[in-house]
């Protein structure tokens, strides 16, 4: 009779390779048994030397109120300056940090919201200067090309392969709307524009 | 100097901007000579992370020259080679002060929940980041070191994230002698997991991805046995019939927010972003991981919920040990396993792409083209 599979009994199933075997093929096999010769082991280490000569950091100059978690009882000693809230996106990232704690599915969902917005916001900015977005260098796309675009996926078995054509659906999709929209604004205005009665004179 | 800078989602492009000042007495301006791209930019560049800005200049991972310090800076000088971990951290926090370097509590006023990155958006905490010339390095006297006369610039860009991301990820593992380990995702991150398992004494390691050149750098550089998932029906069923339907003791996911491998989870976290992240390799990583088992994570997810199987979760008395990593406390260690020969991991990357074909660079990783595993990244500033 055949024994049953390994999970109803007690033992362990067999090692497919001795320790020795696995120590002959890969280089250093083992070298890190022992869970003290691991970094992060155990995971807090207090008193770890870290290089800090100071009990609180000097505090960084606040250039502009900066937008925080209300989670934070102050504001942090050291913080990133990039790219300070602006125009609408900003106004509705401010309002995240400002209403919802990191809990409140609003506060990402408002600051998701506002990444849209932030963009849309660039690209119409960018198309009245010298430097518009050009989406054909921006996305890289061009790298299909030079890059073995075709040969990458054809015959690959990628799973990818299997969502590729909805993706330009739901990545352009928006663009192709709005400016569908746009056109639809741009007629119905002109239409009514001609529509209306010329005013009447005494 | 010259900076990527995020356009909106999938858009990228090169533009002049002023090097960064400093902000802080214990600032260093870092001019970036290598650095590169990661899977967790990706993140970024697919508009899946809350409060990322137009304007921000991604990159997490570079290595570079000292170009100024501020007034209270002791270890590093002009002229310094030094390399940068990924975390923003202050050394004297709560947090930091018991090594829990990834959770700095004095660097991110944006949110409680995530420490500092450079270059990854706003949640963690408004940094410009290393995909430029210059770049600005927070707390000089506690994240850099200068890199030592023997390593090869290319093994200390890896040293920023990679490499000690992968290794951590072994590590929470909690790996004993002749462990069956699993890891999801044959990218940087989920090659250098593999190969550090067996550095704790797995007996046997192997690694799912959908993609075969991924899977044979798998087999090659990490000497692992592999499975594409898209070969099999139900990949969590085959690594049941793989591992005696025991299943296996640990399970790493590297894959994170972008797992593929299910329509509707992609369509709803990956593009619409109505989640967190596509929870598929953790979902598989619950199931085909033993009872009692443990379930590394170190694929990066976003703070918005996200669909996971906790039910099984709890049913099968697992252990889940994740964190972003502490990269600096990795170092010492590392170090020691490349001199002795054991871990190469220049052997990963595929491409070297100017700051200038950024664009080009980050559609490559993305749509995983040209057999691309890791860009780097080359700066131009002299
Ligand atoms: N915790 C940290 O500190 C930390 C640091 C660096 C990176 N990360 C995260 O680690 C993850 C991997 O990073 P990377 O640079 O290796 O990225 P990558 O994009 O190069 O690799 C991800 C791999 O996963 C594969 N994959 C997709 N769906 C899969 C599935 N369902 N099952 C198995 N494999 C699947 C992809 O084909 C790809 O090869 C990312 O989420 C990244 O954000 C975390
Ligand atoms: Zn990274
Ligand atoms: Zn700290």
């Amino acid at each position: 009779m055949t024994e049953p599979a390994s999970p109803y009994t007690a033992g362990k199933p067999m090692p497919k390779e001795s320790a020795a075997a696995l120590m002959a093929r890969i280089p250093g096999w083992g070298a890190d048994l022992d869970p003290k010769d691991r970094p992060s082991f155990p995971r807090e280490h207090p008193g770890i030397e870290t290089g800090a000569h100071w009990d609180f950091p000097e505090r960084q100059q606040e250039k502009w109120p900066r937008e925080r978690s209300i989670e934070h009882a102050i504001l942090p000693p050291v913080f990133g300056t990039s790219t300070p809230p602006k125009g609408a996106s900003g106004a509705i990232r401010k309002y995240a940090y400002k209403k919802y704690s990191e809990a409140r599915a609003a506060h990402w969902l408002l600051l998701i919201a506002a990444d849209r917005v932030d963009a849309w916001e660039h690209h119409l900015r960018s198309l009245a200067t010298l430097h518009p977005d050009n989406p054909l260098t921006e996305t890289g796309v061009l790298s299909e090309f030079t890059r073995h675009g075709f040969r990458s996926r054809a015959g690959k078995r990628r799973a990818d392969v299997s969502h590729q054509w909805i993706d330009p659906v739901l990545v352009a999709g928006p663009w192709v709307l709005a400016g569908l929209g746009a056109v639809a604004a741009v007629r119905a205005l002109t239409v009514r524009a001609l529509r209306r009665p010329a005013p009447r004179r005494k | 100097m010259r900076a990527m800078v995020y356009r909106g989602p999938y858009k990228i492009r090169v533009e002049e901007k002023d090097i960064p000042p400093i902000e802080h007495p214990n600032d260093a301006i870092v001019r970036v000579t290598t650095a590169a791209i990661c899977g967790s930019d990706l993140h970024l560049y697919h508009g899946m992370m809350p409060d990322t800005r137009v304007g921000m200049t991604f990159g997490h991972e570079f290595v570079g020259v000292v170009h100024d310090v501020g007034s209270s800076v002791q270890n590093l000088a002009v002229g310094d080679r030094v390399m940068v971990p990924f975390n923003v951290y202050c050394g004297s926090c709560y947090f930091c002060s018991r090594g829990l370097f990834s959770n700095c509590h004095n660097v991110n006023p944006n949110a409680t929940a995530v420490g500092g990155i450079y270059g990854y958006s706003h949640t963690c905490g408004g940094y410009d980041g290393g995909q430029a010339e210059y770049v600005r390095v927070p707390f000089a006297d506690v994240g850099p070191s200068k890199i030592p006369d023997w390593m090869d610039e290319v093994d200390a860009v890896l040293l920023t994230d990679a490499l000690p991301t992968g290794y951590f990820g072994a590590q929470l593992g909690d790996i004993v002698e002749g462990d069956t380990v699993v890891v999801f995702g044959a990218g940087p991150v989920g090659l250098f997991a593999a190969k550090s398992a067996w550095l704790m004494g797995a007996g046997r390691v192997i690694v799912i991805d959908h993609l075969e050149y991924r899977l044979e750098k798998a087999r090659t550089f990490a000497h692992a046995e592999t499975y594409n998932f898209a070969e099999y029906g139900d990949i969590v069923v085959h690594l049941k019939k793989a591992t005696d339907y025991l299943g296996a003791d640990v399970v790493i996911d590297a894959v994170g927010a972008e797992a593929d491998g299910n329509f509707l989870q992609h369509v709803t976290a990956t593009k619409l972003k109505l989640q967190g992240g596509s929870p598929v390799a953790l979902n598989w990583a619950i199931d085909s991981v033993r009872k009692g088992g443990t379930v590394s994570v170190v694929g990066a997810y976003g703070p918005i919920f996200t669909a996971v199987k906790f039910g099984d979760a709890v049913n099968k008395g697992l252990t889940l040990r994740m964190n972003q990593c502490p990269v600096k406390r990795q170092w010492p260690r590392l170090f020691e396993h490349i001199r002795n020969g054991y871990l190469k991991p220049s052997d990963i990357v595929t491409h070297h792409v100017p700051l200038e074909h950024i664009a080009e660079g980050y559609h490559m990783f993305s749509a995983k083209l040209d057999g691309c595993i890791k860009p780097l990244i080359i700066s131009t500033a002299d």
